[in-house]
Parts: structure tokens; sequence; C-alpha cells
């Protein structure tokens, strides 16, 4: 099912939480809210399954208007960040809520309702749970239950705020590149919110990044990454430089700057401050000879071997590839 | 400090050189002394002084009609505020923890309005609102309905004293939880029916009947509002506290010692169905 969000605006008090975001998201597709915190990216998500009412704009569900319709109406598998678990009942009746509140006309008998939980617990690979509570389960596991809880209903739209937020970075990894896989099984449409860039990049079809309330940027992990629409997805997106230079501010990547032990045309000298090794990459803090600024470059081991530089050494800087953003941009522009 | 106990030489070398804990003992002992003094000895005095005269003069004592009536009409008092107080203490919890709206801490303040009132203040509320002279008075005795003075007074009064207990222990569990399990239950497709009944009742379970046994605690020993609106009519409008205080006043000690004895018990009962919840709410609520 598509999801279409047209002219959103929400307020908290005084606080402008979403600011006439306009985004449509194709059937089928996984795509990232990307954003800081307190940037909008939940409110977002809340408004699209109606758990939280936008002051302006309209929801879409296939083209339908979904902007009135109740929460328990819309159809929405929703995940949360700390998992949300009924912790009173078992991983067995967690899972089969969805199908045990339904009206009885629609509720399936139980023996379906068990054969169908059971499924679903195989799929998130934990059918030997079942008879255990929520507070006997890893972070990990109850994020993979509070997903099958939600795919139970058989939602039309999955939507995750968070769900690797309170795990840790070994089991983030693993269960970000399980959902990818689960996603490309199944092929619900689906809407994660993330803090993370890498999470985003490696996990989504599109991006979306959103700052302040409002997108600042939609795309595939490549062009948001390596065509940063704004500064401040230049920022939010990996390291960057900003060079102040004349009339505006020029943003570069620590690897796309060339290194160099002698000058060639278009280079600045730069004293070498402090080179960190890690693992096969080596970064350089360096600073302008001309200016003091602080730059941070980046290079492959091999090659900066091959430099032989150390500490205190003058090496020659030209960037590789750079952008230029004027100094009137609409977004101002917050130096890291 | 377990490991002191088994008979190791070298741990029992290292307790022999520590300096004596007198801190401890000293602090245990006197709260142990005041424990005595201001509890165990009133409560043994009680029971002591409802049996001096043996168990015959003691069984006579709760028989006798009077006393009798006493026992009744303080079960239907709680029979009545206890779950009268229970709703209302789970939709205001309810109202309050998992919803926005306007005048919320309005509203926290006045489900706090009976602790903070002296209970003889809120007997004479009712005596002024329903009493011959009070606002409804004229409209009442018109149609010959008798509140003050009367059982519906002692009832109301109960109900009024007790109103928070349910509340109050539900309000701060509730706000712990959190909304994030209802709104998962919303979105799994739930109505508010199946929500309080599936999610939030079973969540607070062990919190409600704490607060239902508190409630019920209270109910059956009130005696400062139940007193002003009683009117003390023997046999008709006396709860169980109101009859010992008659009774002691006639110096009739066994009778009062022995109708004492009964909410003392009650107390007892109270505390360890009070001590069982706890434990079962803390190992429930682990995480």
């Amino acid at each position: 099912m598509s999801i279409q969000v047209a002219g959103v605006s929400k307020h908290f008090g005084a606080f402008e939480a979403l600011h006439d975001v306009s985004l449509e998201i194709a059937p089928g597709e996984l795509v990232a809210l990307l954003g800081p915190s307190g940037s909008g990216k939940t409110t977002l998500l809340r408004v699209i399954a109606g758990l939280e009412v936008p002051d302006a704009g309209r929801i879409l569900f296939n083209g339908d208007d979904a902007t009135d319709r109740r929460v328990q109406e819309r159809e929405v598998g929703f995940v949360f960040q700390h998992y949300a678990l009924f912790r009173h009942m078992t991983i067995f009746e967690n899972v089969a809520f969805g199908l045990r509140v339904r009206p009885r006309a629609l509720r399936p008998g139980e023996p379906e309702i068990a054969r169908r939980v059971l499924r679903l617990l195989k799929l998130v690979q934990l059918d030997w749970l079942a008879d255990r509570y929520p507070h006997q389960l890893s972070g990990g596991q109850r994020q993979r239950i509070a997903l099958a809880r939600a795919l139970a209903i058989e939602p039309k739209v999955l939507l995750l705020d968070e769900p690797f937020g309170a795990l840790d970075a070994k089991v983030r990894k693993e269960l970000r590149r399980w959902l990818r896989r689960l996603h490309d099984e199944i092929h619900l449409t689906s809407v994660f919110v993330t803090h993370d860039q890498e999470e985003a990049l490696e996990v989504a079809d599109r991006v979306v990044v959103v700052n302040k309330g409002r997108i600042e940027q939609v795309g595939t992990p490549e062009e948001v990454y390596d065509h940063p629409a704004t500064p401040f997805v230049y920022e939010f997106l990996g390291n960057v430089n900003v060079i102040e230079s004349e009339g505006g501010r020029d943003y570069v990547r620590p690897h796309e700057i060339e290194v160099t032990a002698g000058p060639q045309s278009g280079s600045l000298a730069a004293l070498v401050d402090h080179a960190v090794k890690i693992g096969p990459v080596v970064r350089l803090e360096v600073s302008r000879r001309d200016t003091g600024e602080n730059l941070e470059v980046e290079l492959p081991r091999d090659r900066f071997d091959r430099l032989g530089v150390e500490t205190g050494a003058v090496v020659w800087l030209r960037p590789r590839r750079s952008r230029f953003f004027p100094q009137s941009a609409p977004h101002e522009a917050k130096i890291a | 400090m377990a490991s002191i106990a088994s008979s190791a030489p070298l741990v029992r070398a290292t307790a022999r050189r520590r300096p004596v804990a007198w801190v401890p003992i000293v602090l245990v002992g006197v709260a142990l002394a005041y424990l005595s003094l201001f509890l165990f000895v009133p409560l043994f005095a009680v029971f002591f002084e409802a049996l001096r005269k043996g168990w015959g003069v003691y069984l006579a004592a709760i028989r006798e009609p009077d006393a009798w009536s006493a026992v009744k009409l303080t079960l239907l008092a709680a029979a009545i505020a206890v779950p009268l107080n229970l709703v209302f203490g789970v939709a205001a919890a309810w109202a309050i923890a998992k919803f926005d709206f306007g005048g919320k801490s309005l509203l926290i303040t006045l489900i706090d309005l009976p602790f903070s009132v002296s209970p003889v203040i809120s007997g004479l509320i009712y005596v002024l609102m329903f009493g011959l002279q009070g606002w409804f008075g004229p409209w009442l005795a018109e149609h010959e309905l008798k509140v003050v003075f009367a059982v519906p007074g002692i009832v109301l009064a109960t109900v009024f004293v007790t109103f928070p207990f349910v509340a109050r222990e539900l309000i701060p569990l509730m706000q712990a939880q959190g909304r994030e399990e209802e709104e998962a239950a919303v979105l799994l497709g739930a109505n508010a029916w199946q929500l309080l009944w599936r999610v939030t009742l079973p969540n607070v379970k062990w919190g409600l009947l704490y607060g239902v046994i508190l409630c019920n605690a209270r109910a059956m020993g009130e005696f400062g509002a139940v007193s002003v609106v009683s009117g003390h009519v023997r046999g008709y409008t006396n709860t169980l506290p109101l009859h010992i205080e008659i009774l002691y006043n006639e110096y009739n000690f066994a009778a009062a010692f022995a109708c004492a004895s009964l909410l003392a018990l009650l107390a007892l009962v109270t505390l360890v169905l009070k001590t069982a919840v706890e434990s079962r709410q803390a190992r429930e609520q682990r995480p």
C-alpha cells in the first residue's frame, strides 16, 4: 500500500514539531526517516499511525484519505523503541492479541490463532519462546516478538519507531540486516525512524532526512550521501570539513581530499597535528598554515604509509570534490 | 556477611578484629523499644483486656445485639464505599495517567482533599448539606428522607473519607508504566473496553488490590467523620468504632475491648494481606 503525507503540520504547545511536510512512499518500499532527536521524525511516524492528530494536512493510504480514520481501523503494524510488549502476557498471547480483540465475526478460531501465531514466531525464529514472559527475553528477542505481534494483524503498512535504538551495537547490526532480509521476503510498505545514519543508509531503499520539522532531502542512500542537498544533510550524513570562503562555505568530505608531500596547483599547505590509525584507514587532523583552521582528512592506510609523513610534518591538500553553499542558504549550516 | 556464620577460621579472625558494631545494635534496640512501647504493648493490652474476664464475657459482648448491629453497619458502609471508590479510583487514575486534558492537576488535588481535611470537617460538611438546617435539609424533610443521623449519612461520610486510597495507589503506578502498551493495543485493534480489561487492569492488579485493602481498612476503622453524622443512635447508626467509644464511656471495659479486638484483628489481617500483595507485586514488577 502507498502512503501519502500531504502538507502535514503539528504543534505541541509553542513547539513546531512538523512544518508543512509532504512525502510519498511507494508500495513495498522500505523508507528511513533520518534526523537528530527532536527533528520531528517520530511525530511524523505517529501521525501516519494515527497516534497523533495533525493540525493541518492529510494522510492518504492508497489514495484514500485516512486522516480521520481511527487508529484501530488503519491496519498499521507499529513497533516501539522500547518494545511495549504486554508484560503480563506470555509471548504467545502477545502475538495473539491482535487476533483475539477482533469482533467476533472476524475472529479466527482457536486452532487458527495458534497456527498463525506459531507461524509468525517461526518467521522471527523464536517459536521456542512461546510460553515465556517478556521480562525473560533479551532486548533483541523482545523486539523481534514486537515485530511478530505487529505483523499478526496482517497490516498494510509497517511503522517502526527507532526499532534498534535500545539495543547494543552488535545486536543492532544483526537485527537490521535481518529486518532488511525480512522486508525483501514480505514486501510490506515500511517506514522506520532512526537517528543513526549508518542504519538508514544500510537498510533503507530511500532515506528521508528530517530536520527541525522539515524534510531536507529525500533520495536513495547513494543520492543523499553523495549529493547532499543542504549543508545540514552534508553534516548529518558522515563527517565533513566546512571551509569558510568568499561569500559562503565549502563542504568537503575527509576522504575526498588528496594529500601530497609536495605542493601542487590549487593545493594548500597544512601541518599534521595528529594521525590516528583506525584499522585500514588513517585519520589526519591537520591545521591550515595560512588560517590555522582545523581540518580532517581520511586516507587509506597504504597511501599514508607511502606518503611517509609524521606528526609535525607539512603536507599539501587538494579537495577532489567539494560543494559550495552561499552564505544566504535557507538552512544556516551549523559547524560541527 | 553470611559467610561470617560459616565457621571458616580466617573469616572469624577478620570478624573479631573489626570494631564493635554498636551503632546498628543501638539503632535496632531503639526501634524495637519504640515499637514495643507504642505498638506491641497496646495491641497486647487490647486482647488481654478483652479476654480478662474469660471467653464467656468476650463472646457475650460480641453477640450483644447492639454490638452485632454495629458490626453489620460497619460491614455495610465498607461494602458500599469500597466498590464505589474502586470504580472511581480506576476511572480517575486511568484518566490522569493515560490521557491529557485541562485541569488535570486540579483533579489530582481534589482527589487528595479527603486526606488533607480533618475527618471531623468532612462529617460537618454533610451535616451542613443534608442536616435539618442544611442546604438540602428542608427538601429532604419534605420527602421524608433522612441522611444525617441515619445510615445514608454514615455511608456518605465513609465514601468521602476513603475516596483517595485506590486512585492514589494507582496513579503513580500507571504513570510509571507509561502509555506505550495501551498505544500498542489500540494499534492492534483493541477498543477502549478491551484496553481496560486486557491491558490496563491486569498490569495494575496488585496495586489495585493493595489500594482496596487500605481503603477497606480505613472504611471499617473510620471514626471522626462518621461520628459527626451518626448521632450515636444505638443499634441503628453506630458503627463498630463508635460502639466501642460508647461502651468505653460507660465503663464497660470488657465489652469495649472485646469489640476493639475485632478491629485489631482486622488490622492484623490487613497487614498480612498487604505484605503478601506487596511481595507479589515486587516479584511481578521486576524487569
